[in-house]
């Protein structure tokens, strides 16, 4: 808060964040705009490949898909700067209504997960670095490591294969209950907790080897305030860094474990619409995945000046 | 009665041996000097008196602060020592605050745990102690962070902070090394004034031995993790006798020799992982002989009231002190 004041940058420092970010989805789009057209063609994709010629022709003159790409692309930032995102090509639903329908959704499971990642991967790693060389921080680093290495869609099929196949306690699709959002919920968190455990243990380590935390002891404050007041929050510097890229990929984190788990969210919207050439659908898709991402990083950038008053001048001349 | 006594003080790292059993006193209100290379142990004598070395330090010894032991103390008992009783500030005064936390609260902290102030009563005081060290503009400054204030600056901060807690005895560990020469020159003057102040007694450690002999009282000598030589500042400033302590004064500066008289010490500081069995200075000492390399040397009273370790110390003006036949007849 008082730093608002004393730097007197914050208004330059938001602007140029804004304006860098404005420029990152403005790239994204662009590319997008242009794979998605050049990488197959939705008429076809969507009419099936016995569809009459005609038929073809007229779904492209509808859709505008004939004109020069520098045309469409050029409809398609007016359609933008009005706020108009299109409509899915399948069933003329407004594009942007889809996209956010499936928004809760993908929360259920990432919310959970990122709690789950937060709660268990950082007090994990911040006692590891506390009692090292012990037997837990031995086996700290062990499942940090099993749960980085191993790549999600193995874990979800070990879980479905422990849970849902051997013991059977739990569903491995759909979404009715609860219940489902179990594994697909876990096998999200497991690589998180590892890359958490990890960070927080190293940047833990870093922080206790630093001769203001032997100022701190040397003062006669208790090994507890030591921890709590002074070597908590300057590892919490690299720690938020994780985390901030954990909550920019609460949207679009889950396209694997929703994928495997037929779990009805943004995930499974894209790979669907991606795979039918659904423009519209693709592109809104993206926008909001990428205007989270920048949203979560420009949150990352506030947070590192609130915790470390040495970045704040200069994230501000940034 | 000391104030706080070290004895027999041993340290190992992994099973390295660093300190082979110090003995050191000091006295309420003196200024001892500990000065020796880089690696000696001087740093860890004390960090290990205070309980200060991380867990892989193995601390033997005894270390009695008006009688009451610390090594091997119990943590609320070491913790009430530590900047209550005994002090210390460090040799990089800008990484040894902490980044995050603003400079008058760190030095809030210490009044809250030794002096049991809190809030408005506690940044007042530390305001006060700011201003008394000679940061000018206290009351704003106390708002800023270290990597808001020079080098010096922060070294006063550290010194108001190790004022907080009234401490009988400051341990200051080279804490002017990191810093430029005037700014040097104004951190001694101001350890000299709080001393003449507050009588608190001070351990002053540093590789410099001008500023030693300008804010000390004693002077104690160390080399690879023992003292080989302890004595009153004009006395062994006049007359060192242990070769090493030679050597230190031969390698000092002078104005009035030129640069030839700049002699520094042949070879290097000796491993700590494969000392010798004899004298650890004798690979690099002139006057070694046979008897030096295969036996140790002890640290022993002289008749000038000095203390020493050498079987073949250089001989001073003082006729009355040992020669060396005698110590080695001692030791055989
Ligand atoms: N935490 C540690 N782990 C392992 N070895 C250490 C540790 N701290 C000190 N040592 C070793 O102990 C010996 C004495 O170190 P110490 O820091 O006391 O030297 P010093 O006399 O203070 O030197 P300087 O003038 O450089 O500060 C050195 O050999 C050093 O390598
Ligand atoms: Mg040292």
């Amino acid at each position: 808060m008082s730093y608002v004041y004393r730097s007197g940058h914050m208004l330059s420092f938001f602007l140029s964040r804004m304006l860098r970010a404005a420029i990152t989805i403005l790239l994204v789009m662009t590319f997008a705009f242009c794979v998605l057209r050049l990488s197959g063609d939705p008429a076809q994709i969507l009419l099936g490949p016995d569809a009459p010629q005609d038929a073809i022709e007229a779904f492209r003159e509808r859709w505008g898909l004939n004109d020069p790409i520098v045309v469409q692309y050029w409809a398609y930032l007016k359609s933008l700067w009005s706020l108009d995102f299109g409509v899915s090509m399948r069933d003329k639903s407004p594009a942007l209504q889809l996209v956010l329908e499936r928004i809760p959704t993908t929360l259920q499971l990432t919310i959970p997960a990122l709690i789950l990642k937060v709660g268990i991967g950082i007090p994990a790693g911040v006692y590891a670095a506390l009692h090292r060389q012990s037997i837990a921080d031995r086996g700290v680093i062990m499942m940090a490591v099993f749960g980085f290495t191993i790549p999600s869609f193995v874990v979800g099929l070990l879980l479905v294969l422990i849970f849902s196949v051997t013991l059977g306690w739990l569903p491995s699709g759909g979404q009715d209950t609860w219940m489902h959002g179990i594994l697909p919920t876990l096998t999200m968190s497991i690589g998180g907790i590892g890359i958490l455990a990890r960070f927080s243990r190293s940047a833990m380590i870093e922080v206790l080897g630093q001769p203001y935390i032997r100022t701190a002891s040397a003062k006669g404050m208790s090994w507890r305030d030591v921890v709590w007041k002074h070597a908590l929050p300057n590892a919490s510097v690299p720690i938020v860094t994780i985390v901030g890229f954990m909550i920019g990929s609460l949207i679009a984190g889950a396209v694997v474990v929703e994928t495997i788990f037929s779990w009805p969210g943004v995930g499974r919207l894209l790979v669907v619409s991606v795979s039918n050439r659904d423009l519209a659908v693709v592109q809104c898709l993206l926008l909001v995945i990428a205007g989270t991402m920048v949203l979560a990083n420009l949150a990352v950038d506030i947070m590192y000046g609130w915790l470390d008053p040495r970045l704040r001048s200069k994230s501000a001349a940034h | 009665m000391p104030f706080i006594s070290i004895r027999d003080l041993r340290v190992a790292f992994d099973g390295t041996q660093v300190l082979h059993g110090v003995n050191l006193d000091v006295a309420k209100g003196e200024a001892l000097g500990l000065v020796g290379e880089s690696g000696c142990g001087k740093s860890v004598t004390w960090l290990a008196a205070l309980g200060l070395l991380p867990g892989t330090a193995r601390v033997t010894g005894s270390v009695t602060l008006d009688g009451q032991e610390l090594c091997g103390a119990s943590r609320s008992t070491l913790e009430g020592v530590r900047g209550g009783r005994v002090a210390m500030i460090f040799q990089d005064p800008s990484s040894s605050l902490n980044p995050v936390i603003r400079v008058g609260r760190q030095i809030a902290e210490t009044l809250r745990i030794h002096r049991g102030l809190m809030g408005d009563a506690a940044r007042l005081e530390a305001i006060r102690l700011m201003d008394m060290v000679g940061i000018p503009d206290a009351r704003k400054r106390s708002d800023t962070y270290p990597h808001e204030l020079s080098g010096g600056q922060c070294q006063r901060i550290m010194i108001a902070m190790a004022l907080a807690g009234e401490p009988d005895l400051l341990i200051a560990d080279e804490p002017t090394t990191a810093l430029d020469a005037t700014i040097q020159a104004q951190i001694l003057d101001l350890l000299s004034a709080v001393r003449a102040e507050t009588g608190m007694a001070m351990v002053f450690i540093s590789h410099d031995l001008g500023a030693v002999s300008q804010v000390c009282d004693r002077i104690c000598v160390m080399y690879a993790g023992r003292i080989v030589e302890e004595g009153r500042i004009d006395a062994t400033f006049g007359n060192p006798r242990h070769p090493y302590t030679r050597g230190l004064f031969d390698a000092i500066p002078r104005l009035e020799g030129g640069r030839e008289r700049l002699v520094p010490i042949h070879g290097t500081v000796p491993d700590p992982r494969n000392l010798s069995n004899g004298c650890a200075f004798s690979p690099r000492c002139d006057r070694a002989t046979d008897f030096c390399r295969s036996n140790l040397p002890v640290l022993k009273p002289q008749p000038d009231g000095r203390f020493l370790s050498c079987f073949h110390p250089v001989t001073g003006i003082s006729k009355s002190s040992c020669t060396s036949g005698q110590h080695e007849s001692a030791a055989a």
